[in-house]
């Protein structure tokens, strides 16, 4: 069983392990610092920042960062969602040390100007990129369009627009303002010595309350969409040979009771390998994809619906999937498919906790977000403490609200039904 | 440098199956990978697709199951599936607890053995596989690197296991009867566990599932040589997307790992040559990679950058620039680096018994034997910068298939990627 362990610095950084003898170690610094906390000047801006931490600080060069990462081996990135920026590193213990010295240094960056403007570039083509691939900003505008274009609605990579008109001062403003030891977890799984870490990082991070403040920008002016931001329901996508539909509603919270339910209830009408959707749309040739899950936000949650098929097929698709859904909000889930769930579910924690560089995420995002641990094996017995009641309830609640609904592809618009 | 030394049991059984087992006590899972020489070679070139069908409809239901109840029982055990093609081989795995490994044995073997192939299901199993088919073709990068090996390893070896639009609409029952009683059958197949399990037990659970199997021959690899081409797929995308590829050797050549740790210092990690010089230091792109790809008997290097069209000249000619002059200035530093990946990941890799089972089949598959995790540490760290020099120098990257894809074809010819003023 591994055990837990954390502390809160005197300048509020906060640190939380799960230690264990496995053959690696896992660390991250998580930061409340995603696309939601931008304003319309600002919209990109956390996660252009990331990609600056890797270029380079008042020890070490961009060249001697990327270096030393890997001259520790392992795994080691970084990520940013609408809620919060992680850089990771999982390596073999013996490395502990000297990969919380470089993560730490990395997170007081020297955002060098030459290297801001290279850096532009890069993050410019990786917009590109993902214009080119399925399903075509679909889910950016579904989360646009639900939560509105600014807040949980604004998108992680920023526009074309918003990155061409960044500034590195605005960048320095915004770093002084969310990378405030009190907005930080460093979290860390796997073979370690805990005490030798609260050491080292007390150390290394003390200065850090003794940044200059930033003010908060100005308002953003709600009458107005943001650069590039379009709310329209379809995209128009050159030579796509499918059509995607995402859909969005309501769904639970980082902090609903009803979230292991609503995830059963995923599985039972949505999982890729054997449900409801995958029987009647998936083995049956009609679509290329038919599946729900929920997504958990700190205080806001949605419920996707996502189906990808030819695009003559949409309309009848679209009508089979909306039938599965409401006879499992009407009638609820049946006791096999239930236990079939539960079991598919619990075997898939067991497996996915055996990495350290796995159980990190959770770990450090629960954390960060509700200064809360959950085991391993507590997560087990919230999965087989569920029964058959709170799985239809939650379809009653998550699958019978209306939402909003996008298409990518490249006919024309599609009729509401 | 590991703590517990590897264990590794072989088994070949009177019909040509092969267990392999490793014990990993100290995890809670077990895994499996089984592999049955009827991939993609294995079709007439007038029915491509017909592997991967193969692979659908047997798992259509198998034995006393039907296909929702093989799913059912698959869900309860905790199992965390996969299945598919490649070229050479038809593979079946799967991760669970480890106490499901037993039921899981005997499961697979139902499916291989006495699948009812049903034939009220032959449409729907072809509509998936349309599915996917149109699936890809939405994926530039996909449909760039495909073409690309249809190029570097010729019609046959090279052809997408996801076949062709024709090839699956032909396909009738007759050619999934045939397919199957074929090519499904235990010689040359490997089966291959890793996890906490006891391998004798584990190898007299298959030999009792498997081990009164019929045997069988299975079509040898048709490698063709190919020369220096290029082609470009005319497309409104927002990047171009570049693949390109050049001969190398196969995983069991001796000089294999001198070949792989040069292709590990171009591309692994954010230190190595193409992400440094390429991305980082002038900003060309998002995406830019090389990495080794093996059969028996042939093998390639192959390579991806995306970049707006703009640029992509000068990208394709840094990229190239950077692999002809690797060994130009190689430093000893760049193979250390490249050494501890290695090993951390092989470290890591006790800690997962699906990356394990997987290991063990594809060394067995390429080599004809097993390696231990030491056996591997041991050749990684016996290298020498010298060597990975001289390999380079004696065995240059050239003859280089290039696929591109986007709103304009780019110039491409050895004199342009050696222009030094482009770098």
């Amino acid at each position: 069983m591994p055990e837990f362990r954390e502390t809160t610095l005197p300048s509020g950084l906060r640190i939380a392990a799960e230690i264990d003898a496995g053959y690696s170690a896992a660390m991250g610094y998580f930061v409340r610092a995603g696309s939601r906390d931008e304003v319309d000047s600002e919209s990109g801006l956390s996660h252009f920042l990331e990609h600056m931490m890797f270029k380079g600080t008042d020890r070490r060069s961009a060249a001697d960062v990327n270096r030393e990462l890997d001259e520790l081996g392992g795994q080691s990135n970084a990520y940013t969602s609408e809620e919060q920026t992680v850089f990771y590193a999982t390596v073999l213990p013996k490395f502990q040390d000297r990969i919380i010295d470089l993560l730490t240094d990395m997170l007081g960056p020297k955002l060098d100007p030459e290297e801001f403007q290279t850096e532009r570039q890069v993050i410019l083509e990786e917009i590109a990129k993902y214009e080119d691939q399925p399903p075509f900003g679909a889910f950016e505008r579904a989360m646009e369009v639900y939560f509105g274009p600014r807040g949980l609605g604004r998108r992680v990579l920023g526009t074309a627009e918003s990155i061409e008109a960044m500034t590195a001062d605005a960048m320095q403003n915004y770093f002084r303002r969310r990378y405030r030891p009190e907005n930080i977890v460093l979290a860390a799984a796997g073979n370690l010595d805990f005490d030798g870490l609260v050491e080292q990082v007390e150390k290394r991070t003390a200065h850090w309350c003794d940044r200059p403040q930033s003010p908060e920008p100005a308002a953003d002016d709600h009458q107005t969409l943001p650069a590039g931001i379009s709310l329209d329901r379809q995209l128009s996508i050159n030579d796509a040979n499918q059509a995607y539909l995402v859909r969005m509603g309501p769904g639970p919270t980082a902090t609903s009771d009803d979230r292991y339910a609503a995830r059963i209830l995923a599985s039972i009408v949505g999982d890729e390998g054997g449900s409801r959707l995958f029987w009647e749309l998936i083995d049956s040739g009609r679509a290329e994809v038919a599946t729900v899950w929920p997504h958990e936000f700190i205080d806001a949650g949605a419920w996707f619906s996502y189906l990808v098929c030819a695009p003559e097929d949409t309309d009848s698709n679209r009508r089979l999937m909306a039938g599965v859904v409401q006879q499992v909000a009407a009638d609820g889930v049946g006791a096999e498919e239930f236990q079939q769930a539960v079991n598919k579910a619990a075997a898939g924690c067991i497996m996915q906790s055996e990495r350290p560089g796995n159980r990190l995420f959770g770990l450090g995002s629960r954390w960060l977000t509700c200064n809360e641990y959950i085991s391993t094996d507590e997560t087990l017995q919230r999965l087989r403490a569920l029964d058959v009641d709170q799985v239809s309830q939650a379809a009653k609640r998550y699958l019978t609200q209306s939402g909003e609904e996008i298409v990518a592809a490249e006919f024309g618009p599609v009729n509401d039904e | 440098m590991l703590t517990n030394a590897t264990n590794i049991q072989t088994q070949t059984l009177p019909n040509g199956l092969t267990v392999l087992v490793q014990a990993m006590p100290w995890l809670r899972t077990a895994a499996f990978s089984f592999s049955l020489p009827g991939g993609v070679r294995c079709e007439s070139m007038d029915r491509g697709g017909l592997s991967g069908l193969v692979c659908e409809m047997v798992q259509r239901g198998a034995g006393p199951h039907s296909s929702r109840d093989l799913v059912a029982v698959q869900d309860n055990l905790g199992l965390d599936r996969n299945s598919g093609v490649t070229a050479a081989m038809v593979s079946f795995g799967a991760a669970m607890p480890a106490e499901s490994l037993h039921q899981a044995i005997e499961l697979y073997a139902e499916i291989v053995r006495r699948p009812h192939l049903p034939q009220d299901q032959l449409d729907e199993a072809r509509m998936m596989s349309l599915q996917e088919l149109r699936a890809i073709q939405d994926e530039p990068t996909h449909r760039v690197m495909q073409r690309l090996r249809e190029l570097h390893y010729g019609d046959r070896l090279g052809r997408s296991p996801y076949g062709t639009e024709a090839g699956i609409g032909e396909i009738t029952q007759e050619d999934v009867r045939h397919f199957y009683t074929d090519n499904y059958h235990a010689g040359g197949g490997i089966f291959a566990v890793a996890g906490n399990v006891d391998p004798g037990q584990v190898i007299d659970w298959v030999a009792a599932a498997l081990g009164d199997w019929k045997t069988g021959e299975s079509r040898p690899l048709e490698p063709r040589e190919s020369g220096e081409c290029y082609e470009h797929i005319e497309s409104p995308s927002s990047q171009t997307h570049i693949g390109f590829a050049f001969d190398s050797i196969p995983y069991g050549d001796a000089d294999y790992f001198k070949m792989r740790a040069a292709v590990g210092i171009l591309s692994d990690g954010m230190s190595s040559r193409l992400f440094d010089r390429v991305r980082e230091k002038r900003g060309l792109c998002y995406t830019v990679a090389a990495s080794c790809h093996s059969f028996k008997q042939a093998a390639g290097v192959f390579g991806y950058a995306g970049t707006t069209p703009e640029r992509a000249q000068e990208t394709l000619d840094v990229t190239l620039h950077e692999i002809e002059h690797f060994a130009d200035d190689l430093e000893a530093s760049e193979l250390e680096r490249w050494q501890v990946r290695i090993q951390s990941g092989l470290i890591m890799e006790q800690e997962s018994s699906a990356s394990r089972a997987s290991s063990l089949a594809s060394d067995f598959y390429q080599l004809g034997r097993t390696m231990t995790t030491e056996e591997l540490e041991a050749i990684i760290e016996g290298l020498t910068v010298q060597q990975v020099r001289d390999h380079w120098v004696a065995r240059p990257a050239n003859q280089y298939r290039l696929v591109t894809l986007g709103p304009e074809p780019l110039d491409f010819s050895p004199t342009a990627a050696d222009t030094p003023n482009r770098c």
